[in-house]
């Protein structure tokens, strides 16, 4: 749990106070202020894409089967877990941010806390449900691995988290836009620092839409495990 | 007698490979059924079939009237499952491995500290009821597996191979208890073994399966009849034949299991 924290750590110091002079001298303010909400959001993405793997592993083991036998439904079964899931990931943004709290940054409104808590809490059951959904499907550390890593790093890069769509190319402000995270990212940064790309309704309805979708995706992969 | 379990023409193909075909079979409420046959013949499948883990090619099962495909919710509240292999949560102790299977089974809390007691008891775990299950060893992980399939008393018990890699008093403390609750309780037992003398002793019928056809059934004293033997075991080689199996159907290595059954005859001669 510890260890999962360095990485999003070392962005958050290394990023945000090496670009925090250059970034204000192209006149953005604080890189620092504007890094963060991208940081945490990094945490909760890192720690619950690899959820499933929990899934995977209990197939492996065995123990999946004396759940899946048991008079429970598999939703309530994914329900349970990925909220476990979630909170864990949502608690791991939490100790981020008091680290950044701790390091200068100061949120621009204490009680838009709130939202952002909310906005951590979508994102995470988001990943989670996602990452769920491939541990139903896959059935080996390998692939598992695969599959996320080669989603997970270009949905972190090309999203707004480590620099602002205004004056990217276009081809990268597509992208960006069309990318889920993004949106994630830039409500984190409303509720934060109140800067943001997108209006919060856009933002919050994007999270809603991929939140189900996701959601839906863990499910039906998850009723379909055959052990 | 009413049938508790009914299987209804069911197939079950792993893509070219079949591993159980076109079966169909009863077991009436209150049997002890003996469902036995060589490695790789579709016991396990079939079981797992019945149990909602997989799901048939072709045709259908039901577990007291309620369909295991359309009703899986309903159906799995009637069995209660020992698993071939284990299935037990290695991070947790013993103790909690049994409470986490009674709050899933929904049993409630009084019983399940009087039961979980004179299960682990039974099988004489109750000493180390608070250690993780991943300091047991092999013997020790199965009988726990089977006090938590025994836990909240369903109509019907599944046992996959139960008393594989157990000793001989074990063994018979735990068909004494399967018997007691098939008497007390009129639980339906429905199990595989490879130790025919267990099924000879225990099962009120037989049902004899191999290559995924069961080819005979009935009590051991009619099994014995149709082959003109003298003992189950007798009778079951009279029906399966004396090759050795491979314990995994895998028809694209028809060339080496041959090789294997040859050198395997030879070599027990």
């Amino acid at each position: 749990m510890v260890l999962s924290l360095v990485q999003p750590l070392v962005y958050f110091l290394t990023l945000g106070f090496g670009f925090n002079a250059l970034f204000q001298q192209a006149g953005r303010g604080s890189y620092i202020q504007f890094v963060v909400p991208g940081v945490v959001a990094q945490t909760i993405l890192f720690t619950s894409i690899f959820w499933g793997v929990n899934i995977m592993w209990d197939k492996q083991f065995g123990f999946l089967k004396e759940t899946l036998v048991a008079p429970v439904s598999r939703l309530k079964v994914m329900l349970g877990g990925s909220l476990g899931g979630a909170t864990i990931a949502v608690i791991q943004g939490c100790v981020l941010f008091l680290i950044a709290l701790a390091f200068g940054f100061h949120p621009y409104s204490w009680t838009m806390l709130l939202l952002t808590l909310v906005v951590m809490g979508m994102l995470a059951v988001t990943m989670v449900s996602f990452s769920g959904g491939i541990g139903s499907i896959v059935n080996d550390m390998q692939a598992f691995m695969a599959i996320t890593n080669f989603l997970v790093i270009p949905l972190f890069f090309l999203s707004s988290a480590l620099f602002p769509l205004e004056g990217v190319p276009k081809v990268m402000k597509a992208i960006a836009y069309a990318n889920p995270l993004t949106y994630a990212v830039d409500a984190m940064r409303a509720s934060l620092v109140n800067q943001s790309h997108f209006s919060l309704t856009t933002d919050l309805s994007v999270m809603l839409g991929t939140m189900l979708l996701l959601f839906y995706f863990s499910i039906y992969r998850f009723k379909r495990i055959q052990a | 007698m009413q049938e508790i379990i009914s299987v209804k023409d069911v197939t079950k193909k792993f893509k070219e490979v079949v591993a159980v075909d076109n079966i169909s079979f009863d077991v009436n409420a209150g049997e002890i059924f003996a469902f036995l046959g060589p490695n790789g013949a579709g016991k396990s499948t079939t079981i797992k079939m019945l149990t909602t883990l997989l799901w048939p090619t072709a045709g259908s099962l039901f577990l007291s009237g309620h369909d295991v495909m359309k009703e899986q919710d309903a159906a799995r509240k009637i069995f209660g499952i020992v698993f071939q292999d284990p299935s037990l949560d290695d991070e947790l102790t013993a103790y909690e491995n049994l409470e986490l299977h009674a709050v899933l089974y929904g049993v409630d809390k009084k019983t399940m500290r009087q039961r979980i007691e004179e299960l682990m008891t039974l099988v004489e775990l109750w000493d180390r009821k608070d250690s993780r299950v991943k300091t047991f060893s092999g013997g020790m992980k199965r009988r726990l597996e089977i006090a938590r399939g025994l836990l909240h008393h369903p109509k019907i018990l599944f046992l996959d191979e139960p008393t594989l890699g157990l000793d001989a008093q074990t063994r018979k403390l735990l068909w004494n208890y399967v018997k007691k609750l098939n008497e007390s309780e009129g639980m339906t037992i429905f199990f595989t073994t490879h130790y025919l003398e267990e099924a000879e002793a225990i099962a009120d019928r037989i049902a004899i399966i191999d290559h995924g056809k069961i080819v005979a059934s009935g009590t051991s004293e009619e099994l014995k009849e149709q082959t003109n033997t003298n003992t189950l075991e007798e009778a079951y080689l009279s029906l399966t034949g004396k090759t050795v199996r491979d314990e995994s159907v895998d028809s694209g290595d028809n060339m080496k299991a041959a090789m294997r059954r040859v050198i395997a005859s030879r070599t027990r001669r």
